[in-house]
């Protein structure tokens, strides 16, 4: 199997999708000649021209809105939003209206619309280019939410995300993109909606996204010499959420752990833990504990962004807390 | 192509209403009971509205008939629009039923959104209507990219916006402006300006006087036209040329139309920011209807006649609307995602589906 970073696995789902499809085409601030802020689209301009691959104003609103547009028109538009806090900007669009249109229409109306974005924090970029704001998506029927941490995942989710005929909030993490993965030869897509276990264990689950599945690998490898046995689980979609799957873990373990690198003020894992709650409410054997960021505006400083943002301590001190309730 | 004349945003347009138009006798007759049926719809969805028939609430386009009849004249069916809050007017230009339209008022199957949408959600995408949208300024962003998908399939289409002089203050207007016009997309910036948003008039909400709004294109080196929206055929011979303009690639047309609105801005609206006597001035000098019908030299006899089949055929779509059905109420849930894939590789021309 080929080894890809997970950027040339987002590339590679894009490329391979556009060389084939006429209807894909991709809009975004940068994204032509300098291939992106994140260097993602490297190289497409020159293998698809600027027609496909378009580089746009700084312009949230009509980025978005244009996307959506042209999908009701029978395209599949692949939009860049270069960091998901300027989605803010757009939110409008995709609330109002990408996640709208099929319902108010009476089915009239597809949007098959794929909005890429990404961020995270880890470089001290301050408080407006690191947030995680994925569960604001969650809570809004129509759209789905997609948030990818490994090479593979991102480019089979991708792949179904552009295939997918809704609109599809597609979460990247910006400290991700240089990790390397096995990936198939060929893409397979992984449909939306299903979980991927990445670790088996008996003891406690965590469920994790984004950079914090990393982490939560690391704290399971340091719990395991303490004798635990950590089950990691994946969503991969967030919308819609593949319950069964984490639930069942969850009975199996007995206790959760959600990590998340977004605050834990309404972020996904309150979304889980009523979900884990409800499911596994017999079985649990400790109150779900949840892991995420401090409920701050990220400040600057390395030392105060290291404090706010979790990390695979904080994970293992979670599992501990749970444990120790046994 | 015909020529687009970059008219001086200080130009009044009065001169339009003299038009010497392209359109039979026929024509305009036609156009003239399309008009009047507006007019019939809307006097006849405040009444059901009062008389408590119809939930939610309603934005009628009295005095702005001949906007929505003579853009929709010079589109061609496969050009789209995308409509306001105010809506009823261009669905029925664009071809929509009344049937369906009222059947939609009264939220039941038969309307044109299957009652999931209302008065400022009609759609009828099969007639080139991608929807009429509640959020000022909304639409416009998905129009230009309505535009740009033609362009990127080189189809000989337009997409057209409707909106109000209100929208023209949003950042979703300016984006989708300055868009346009950098990709050359074509897109029709149909501004409705009858110089109020809501209660508020004009001098409160634009830098600019109304018959300067062209200036809002210039400062994007867009083509701008001013347009007499009480004249049917000034609308009409505009568009023509807007059309023309922006479908051969010459980039988008922005048209300050304008026009009246005889109503408040809601129906119950009580006005209390306006001068009662201005209404009733407005209402005899500028009624796009009264203005056609003189110009046609219509008897009061013809007028009778076209005015009883009107009235037949509104009063017929109320009779239609309350005989419908009641959606399941569980079918509320039904549209929220589309089922299946889009099919790598396939390249089916819309990804709309055809109504039952």
């Amino acid at each position: 199997m080929p080894e890809l970073t997970y950027r040339e696995a987002v590339r590679d789902a894009l490329s391979q999708a556009m060389r084939g499809d006429d209807r894909i085409f991709m809009m975004g601030e940068d994204i032509a000649e300098m291939g992106g802020s994140m260097g993602v689209t490297t190289g497409m301009v020159a293998e698809f021209g600027s027609e496909r691959i378009r580089n746009t104003p700084i312009s949230e609103i009509a980025i978005v809105g244009a996307g959506i547009g042209a999908a009701i028109q029978g395209m599949l538009p692949v939009v860049e939003i270069m960091y998901e806090d300027f989605l803010t900007i757009s939110m409008e669009q995709l609330v109002n209206q990408a996640a709208k249109h099929r319902t108010m229409s009476g089915g009239q109306i597809k949007v098959p619309l794929t909005v890429r974005t990404q961020g995270g924090a880890g470089w001290s970029p301050g408080a407006q280019h690191a947030q995680q704001l994925e569960s604001w998506f969650v809570h809004v029927p129509g759209l789905k939410v997609v948030f990818a941490s490994t090479p593979e995942d991102v480019r089979g989710l991708l792949w179904s995300s552009i295939y997918d005929p809704n609109p599809v909030i597609f979460f990247e993490h910006r400290t991700l993109y240089p990790i390397k993965g096995e990936v198939p030869d060929e893409i397979v897509p992984i449909p939306l909606g299903k979980a991927r276990v990445h670790l088996e264990g008996t003891d406690v689950t965590v469920i994790a996204t984004g950079r914090l599945v990393h982490e939560s690998l690391r704290a399971a490898e340091e719990a395991e010499q303490d004798g635990i046995s950590v089950e990691v689980v994946d969503p991969r979609t967030l919308s819609p959420l593949d319950s069964e799957t984490l639930i069942a873990s969850v009975r199996k373990t007995t206790r959760c752990v959600t990590a998340h690198e977004a605050v834990v003020q309404g972020g996904f894992g309150a979304e889980l833990a009523a979900v884990i709650q409800h499911g596994a409410f017999d079985y649990l054997d400790a109150p779900i504990e949840r892991v995420g960021a401090q409920f701050a505006p990220l400040a600057f400083a390395p030392v105060m962004e290291n404090f706010c943002v979790p990390h695979a301590a904080n994970v293992l001190a979670a599992i501990h807390r749970t444990l120790a309730r046994a | 192509m015909a020529p687009v004349a970059q008219v001086p945003a200080t130009d009044s347009g009065e001169k339009s209403r003299a038009s010497a138009g392209t359109l039979s006798d026929k024509r305009l007759r036609e156009l003239f009971r399309e008009m009047l049926l507006i007019r019939r719809f809307e006097e006849k969805v405040e009444e059901r509205f009062r008389a408590g028939d119809l939930p939610g609430f309603l934005h009628v386009a009295i005095g702005q008939e001949a906007v929505a009849s003579g853009v929709c004249e010079a589109l061609e069916p496969d050009d789209v629009i995308a409509s306001t809050h105010r809506a009823h007017a261009h669905t029925i230009a664009k071809g929509t039923p009344v049937n369906a339209i009222m059947a939609e008022m009264y939220g039941k199957n038969e309307g044109c959104s299957q009652g999931y949408g209302g008065s400022m959600h009609l759609y009828d995408v099969a007639r080139g209507n991608m929807g009429a949208n509640a959020v000022v300024g909304g639409g416009l962003p998905q129009i230009a990219g309505a535009a740009l998908a033609f362009k990127l399939r080189k189809e000989p289409r337009v997409a057209v916006a409707f909106f109000g002089d209100g929208a023209t203050n949003t950042g979703a207007f300016h984006e989708s402006m300055n868009l346009a016009q950098l990709w050359k997309l074509p897109v029709l910036f149909v501004l409705e300006n009858n110089g109020w948003a809501e209660s508020t008039p004009a001098t409160q909400q634009l830098p600019l006087a109304v018959e300067e709004m062209g200036q809002r294109a210039a400062a994007y080196g867009m083509t701008a036209m001013e347009v007499d929206g009480q004249d049917l055929e000034a609308v009409v011979e505009a568009t023509r040329s807007a059309r023309d303009h922006a479908v051969s690639g010459l980039g988008p047309v922005f048209m300050n139309v304008r026009t009246y609105r005889f109503t408040g801005h809601y129906v119950g609206d009580p006005q209390v920011y306006r001068d009662k006597s201005e209404v009733r001035q407005l209402r005899e000098t500028q009624d796009p209807l009264e203005l056609l019908r003189a110009r046609l030299g219509m008897t009061g006899e013809e007028f009778e006649r076209i005015d009883a089949d009107v009235m037949a055929e509104v009063d017929g779509s109320v009779a239609f609307a309350q005989a419908g059905t009641d959606p399941d109420p569980q079918d509320a849930l039904k549209w929220v995602y589309a089922e299946g894939s889009m099919e790598h590789g396939s390249k089916e021309p819309l990804s709309t589906e055809p109504r039952a």
